[in-house]
């Protein structure tokens, strides 16, 4: 303990440095105690939630924040309470630890994890402590074998109906139409935007559902595509259009008459949600190309389809790639939209509603990790490219 | 370039396009709007465009074909028009094309009405859909059986304050403890840095979908699950690898004679953290901030996965997903909570829309 406190300073008797010492003793103890009882206390009056709801807000919000703070505090104040190595030695990990421990924990550990469950049946592998594989292995593995089912979950993915129509409307609707559309869209209102006297104007509207949750844009969308018997006047906007220049009026998400393509309908809510931010992107990058550079072309008699081919287009491609590559990942994902808007049914199944309805509904999350690990395989490419960008980076080389 | 003429009709072409894009992105938001403040039954007869002028048929007399002796069953002869039932059905126009007679109710006993067009609004606004999703409370319902029901009521306004609860520490956590990660990793020497730092760039893109289920079973180990500390706890781990890595850029390029010369000056690391980096770095904060509490408020899956037990904590998303499952019909009740729900997120868009700007250009990859 000696090493660990800090010495006391100047020559002083030893009765009275035995008695610093005890103080401070108790001190380390004590308030770190009383800091946990705080935030302990603080737990329990939230989790019994019996106070009216703005208390209970309230006090979740300065019981949230402040405990996070008041926990860095503390553990620099205990550092700081140290000898000059120790402290060196543990102040980069108050500062960095935190952020760690919870990365581990929340995603990095989550992957192997998931993965190991995804080799067992239904309820995954039942609980046995690791240390049982090595103090009595043949238990530990016993124990293990019957629930073992191997590599079948991942075959059972890529033959299961449902699961082939997800991948189906994944890969081709939501990236193949999906992510393109969301692309052209930003550029052209990011080019326009450009020559415009009302950018900032236009920019906000089409930047606004950014905003806006999916559940929320389920909504707009589920009353634009509102069906009424053709007898009664239409208050969808959609179908009043369709019934004014003649048509039959649909419930176009749910119109298995067009299936597959009714799943269109869906991805035209995540097209309005999304160009906004392609166009945000856009709109920067075409800001970095130089005025001389698109005067020259102009003076060499290149019309405004020719500079936006040869010249603008090739200059932005990288923030192309950039923004193409996140839709993608983000679409890869969608979940929100189709499960409130279908709930996966009229052939619209995703990969992500399979994955919420294998693990959460069905309670099978041997399979559902399956489909989660086939999420992740998906972007390992995105990790790899954003990995050696990384090494590029100075002071991580 | 160009003679005057011509920029006038490129501008006008530009102009032109970019108000056509503009009014389809704003046309969906705007009708769910308009609605929201209509007339309950409004809402289900018309479309919400009727709040525009529009032309529409009004009633001005109504003919009982009885007292005319006309046969249903034949061609009948009334002002003027010579038709059956069927075109009557339809609505027939009068010879002078400004009125429409209509057969309204059945054959026997219906009536033909006498239509003129004219011009109209429908502005019949009111605030009670606000009112009733905002302040409906649960009841209970007695089946004849004897058992006991009890039918949720709407109350957005306890799940606005559940999502704010949900939001605030959800935002401010995570940026609290990337900030200090940052600066961890820009100002500080030790073992495993750069492992900890790929660590953190490699989880940038990680679908949140992996977590779920081993944590749905920690959760339940430590009796956490549809606590307000668990939720806060994911959000902060699902956004804290963007969160570092935004952070880390900022800091790291911060001037280093500054922080130097306050080392010198005898001020520890936590000193100049709280001093000095944390005030420099508003900015950063900021755009994250935005970020991240438009993300979680948004979140549908997560407070869904770990709050999805306990309907007392509910928040403004699983609220507004529920009435779209029991009652997608009461559009009322739909376009007002879904309001509800947008308001805040549109203010702090509209407010900080700069800053926000700011975060997507630093970086977007977001797990």
């Amino acid at each position: 303990m000696e090493l660990l406190l800090k010495p006391a300073e100047g020559p002083r008797g030893l009765g009275a440095r035995i008695l610093t010492f005890i103080v401070r003793l108790i001190v380390v103890v004590a308030i770190p105690f009383l800091a946990f009882a705080v935030l302990y206390a603080g737990f329990v009056f939230l989790r019994a939630g019996n106070a009216p709801k703005w208390v209970i807000t309230l006090v979740a919000i300065l019981w949230g924040v402040g405990g996070v703070a008041l926990l860095f505090w503390l553990f620099n104040w205990l550092v700081e309470h140290l000898s000059d190595t120790w402290r060196a030695r543990l102040l980069p990990f108050v500062f960095v630890g935190p952020a760690m421990a919870i990365l581990t924990w929340y995603l990095a550990l989550p992957t192997i994890r998931t993965f190991w469950i995804s080799l067992f049946g239904r309820d995954g592998p039942p609980s046995v402590p690791w240390l049982k594989l090595f103090t009595a292995p043949g238990e530990f593995l016993a124990t293990l074998a019957p629930h073992w089912v191997g590599l079948s979950n991942y075959v059972a993915v890529f033959t299961d109906r449902l699961m082939r129509e997800a991948f189906r409307n994944n890969l081709f609707f939501w990236i193949l139409f999906g992510v393109p559309l969301t692309v052209v869209f930003g550029l052209l209102v990011a080019v326009l935007a450009d020559r415009s006297r009302f950018e900032r104007v236009a920019k906000s509207f089409i930047f606004l559902p950014m905003a806006i949750s999916f559940v929320g844009a389920g909504v707009i969308w589920n009353f634009i595509y509102e069906v009424r018997p053709p007898t009664a006047p239409q208050i969808g906007l959609l179908n009043a259009v369709v019934v004014a220049l003649g048509g039959q009026p649909q419930a176009w998400p749910a119109h298995t008459g067009i299936a597959p393509w009714n799943n269109l309908f869906l991805v035209i809510i995540v097209v309005w949600l999304q160009a906004g931010f392609a166009m945000v992107l856009f709109s920067a990058a075409l800001k970095g190309i130089p005025d001389e550079l698109l005067e020259a072309a102009r003076v060499d008699g290149a019309n405004e389809i020719q500079v936006f081919f040869r010249i603008m287009l090739p200059y932005i491609s990288g923030t192309v790639i950039t923004v193409t590559t996140t839709i993608v990942i983000f679409t890869l994902k969608i979940f929100d939209v189709v499960w409130v808007m279908t709930g996966g049914q009229f052939g619209t199944e995703v990969i992500a509603t399979q994955f919420y309805r294998q693990s959460f509904i069905a309670r099978n999350a041997g399979y559902g990790s399956a489909i989660a690990i086939i999420l992740l395989i998906a972007v390992i490419p995105v990790m790899i490219y954003n990995l050696r960008r990384i090494r590029e980076q100075k002071g991580f080389s | 370039m160009g003679t005057r003429r011509q920029r006038f009709f490129s501008a006008l072409l530009v102009n032109g396009m970019l108000l056509i894009l503009v009014l389809l992105w704003v046309i969906p938001t705007m009708g769910l709007f308009i609605s929201s403040f209509r007339d309950r039954l409004d809402i289900q007869r018309t479309g919400w465009w009727t709040v525009f002028p529009h032309r529409e048929w009004r009633v001005t007399r109504v003919i009982n074909p009885r007292d005319l002796g006309l046969d249903p069953t034949g061609v009948m002869e009334v002002e003027g028009v010579s038709a059956t039932f069927e075109e009557l059905r339809n609505g027939v126009m009068t010879p002078d094309g400004r009125e429409r007679l209509q057969w309204i109710g059945n054959r026997r006993l219906g009536n033909i009405e006498v239509q003129e067009r004219v011009w109209t609004v429908n502005w019949k606004f009111t605030l009670d859909n606000y009112e009733q999703v905002l302040g409906g409370k649960d009841f209970e319902y007695k089946r004849p059986d004897g058992t006991v029901e009890v039918i949720p009521g709407d109350d957005f306004s306890g799940a606005f304050f559940n999502s704010l609860a949900v939001a605030v520490p959800s935002t401010v956590i995570p940026i609290l403890i990337a900030a200090f990660a940052a600066y961890g990793f820009a100002w500080m020497n030790f073992s495993g840095r750069r492992f900890f730092f790929i660590m953190v760039v490699a989880l940038l893109v990680v679908p949140l979908q992996i977590a779920l289920v081993p944590l749905l079973r920690d959760y339940a180990k430590l009796n956490l699950n549809g606590t307000y500390l668990a939720i806060w706890l994911a959000h902060t781990g699902f956004g804290l690898p963007l969160a570092t890595y935004l952070l880390f850029n900022y800091i790291a390029a911060l001037p280093r004679e500054t922080l130097e010369s306050a080392f010198i000056d005898g001020a520890s690391h936590f000193v100049v953290f709280v001093r000095l980096i944390l005030p420099l770095s508003v900015p950063a904060l900021a755009s994250f901030a935005i970020f991240q509490f438009l993300w979680v408020w948004n979140d549908y899956l997560v407070a869904l996965i770990f709050l999805g037990g306990n309907p007392q904590f509910e928040v403004v998303t699983q609220r507004l997903a529920n009435i779209i499952g029991s009652r997608g019909n009461d559009w009322h009740l739909l376009t007002a909570g879904a309001f509800v729900t947008m308001v805040l997120p549109l203010t702090v868009f509209f407010s900080l829309q700069r800053y926000f700007v700011r975060g997507l250009l630093a970086g977007s990859i977001k797990g």
